[in-house]
């Protein structure tokens, strides 16, 4: 039975089967749209985070590392009930929409992202502060500088964010609901595929998003190497 | 010679951690050229240099560099510190990052000159080897024109041709009207060098004077120990 469901799978995947590309292609819109926003907001937030001083900054990077390890299950229960029908948001009828789905994973990578850009640009800020000092570098230049020069780290850090969206379940399956040829993503297929004993699809998606994730750990690795040999982290 | 202090320290102290770091230090110098600031590790040599510069704020007294009084960091004064600090860039890149807005070419030119680094512009700053990390770090310092260089130990384990090189732009430096102040265990370029010795202990000046004076005839015991290379407490 796992050969024959090993061997459909694969079938599925080397004909290019229109389901599986269709929630592929889904996923990935949704993920990577959802990485764009969080990497807009994240990223400054983490920056500022790290180089300036301000009341209650210290409770915010607790706050966000706490975060990191947010349910994925509470976030799509949250979304579920700003946007459900009488919710503060229903107006907007989002719920069991891709953009509800987007608004989720936006939510789970936030606190990764601004964590782990404060992570990098605080280790920077401490090699660099002095000098920017020094030179009397405003704060704006200062911010694009910590920027540039962590964009390597930093790229690594939106992969990682990627990763955890990509591979969420609980809160997208919540808020869009597992609808055929609408909000049906990789990881929620896989769950109703199996459940229902279709082990040719679920496990086919699972090759992917395994494929998926192996690439984006290559990609981290090869952009880490190229990095160091090139001294710029 | 004008009679005009160019540098004058009016009782200054530094706590850190309810520790005398250093205590009412009293100097006015007139003298125009590199004033060598020596004394034994935990001095204070480096945090007196910090001081001066504005990158850090003393407890008490005040500092006159020109007669300006030192709130901050200041565009007449660059530093360089004993480890580089460089950008995650080349070699140009850190030059034209640090030079005034509209820096020309041609200064970005003579700085890679003066660092012997014409060859290396497009080069990972942070491969290149100490010295000519330091001798970018010097020639960065100088594209902004200051008219104060506050050098801390910048040629602390160099190899003798990267510190004859430095020895030769601070020369040039103060022979085209611009004051040094220069932190340095080397005997050998305070004789080079200093035109004038302050000696710190324990946070303390305990000679300020003509460096040959200094140098062959020092007043206190500590002074002598710390010349004869014996340990002092």
């Amino acid at each position: 039975m796992l050969i024959n469901a090993f061997s459909d799978a694969l079938t599925l995947i080397v004909s290019a089967d229109s389901d599986l590309i269709e929630i592929l292609l889904l996923s990935v819109k949704v993920s990577f749209s959802a990485l764009a926003i969080a990497g807009i907001l994240a990223m400054p937030l983490g920056t500022i985070l790290a180089i300036s001083h301000f009341s209650g900054r210290k409770l915010l990077i607790t706050f966000l590392n706490a975060m990191m390890g947010l349910p994925p299950v509470v976030v799509g229960l949250f979304v579920y009930l700003m946007l459900s029908r009488s919710g503060p948001l229903g107006i907007l009828e989002l719920l069991y929409t891709p953009t509800a789905m987007i608004i989720a994973q936006v939510i789970l990578i936030i606190p990764i992202v601004a964590s782990l850009t404060y992570q990098v640009i605080e280790e920077l800020n401490r090699e660099y502060r002095d000098l920017f000092l020094s030179l009397k570098i405003g704060p704006q230049q200062a911010i694009f500088a910590y920027l540039w020069d962590a964009r390597y780290s930093l790229f690594t850090t939106l992969l990682a964010g990627f990763g955890r969206a990509i591979s969420e379940v609980g809160a997208v399956m919540i808020v869009g609901g597992n609808i055929n040829h609408l909000t049906r993503i990789m990881t929620t297929a896989i769950a109703l595929e199996t459940s229902k004993g279709e082990l040719s699809l679920a496990l086919s998606l699972g090759i992917v998003l395994l494929t998926i994730a192996l690439l984006v750990n290559a990609i981290v690795m090869s952009i880490k190497t190229f990095a160091t040999e090139k001294g710029y982290v | 010679m004008s009679n005009t202090p160019l540098l004058e320290v009016t009782n200054l102290s530094l706590k850190l951690n309810n520790a005398d770091i250093l205590s009412s230090i009293t100097i006015a110098s007139t003298d125009p050229g590199v004033t060598m600031v020596m004394g034994p590790n935990g001095a204070g040599k480096s945090l007196f240099l910090r001081c001066l510069h504005g990158l850090t704020t003393p407890t008490g007294g005040s500092i006159k560099i020109f007669g300006n009084t030192i709130l901050g960091t200041s565009a007449d004064q660059a530093m360089v510190f004993q480890k580089p600090v460089l950008l995650k860039r080349s070699v140009i890149e850190n030059l034209k990052f640090a030079g005034p807005t509209k820096t020309q070419r041609k200064s970005i030119d003579n700085a890679l000159s003066l660092a012997r680094l014409q060859d290396k512009q497009h080069f990972p700053a942070k491969l290149l080897s100490g010295g000519e990390q330091q001798r970018l770090a010097l020639s960065r310092a100088l594209l902004r024109e200051p008219k104060l260089l506050v050098l801390d130990e910048p040629t602390a384990s160099l190899d003798p041709a990267s510190v004859q090189i430095i020895e030769q732009v601070i020369q040039d430096f103060t022979r085209q009207g611009g004051k040094v102040i220069f932190v340095s265990h080397d005997i050998g370029q305070a004789k080079r060098l200093g035109s004038e010795i302050v000696f710190l202990h324990k946070g303390k000046v305990l000679e300020h004077g003509v460096a040959s004076d200094f140098l062959n005839n020092p007043v206190s015991d500590e002074a002598r120990a710390y010349l004869n290379g014996h340990i002092i407490i």
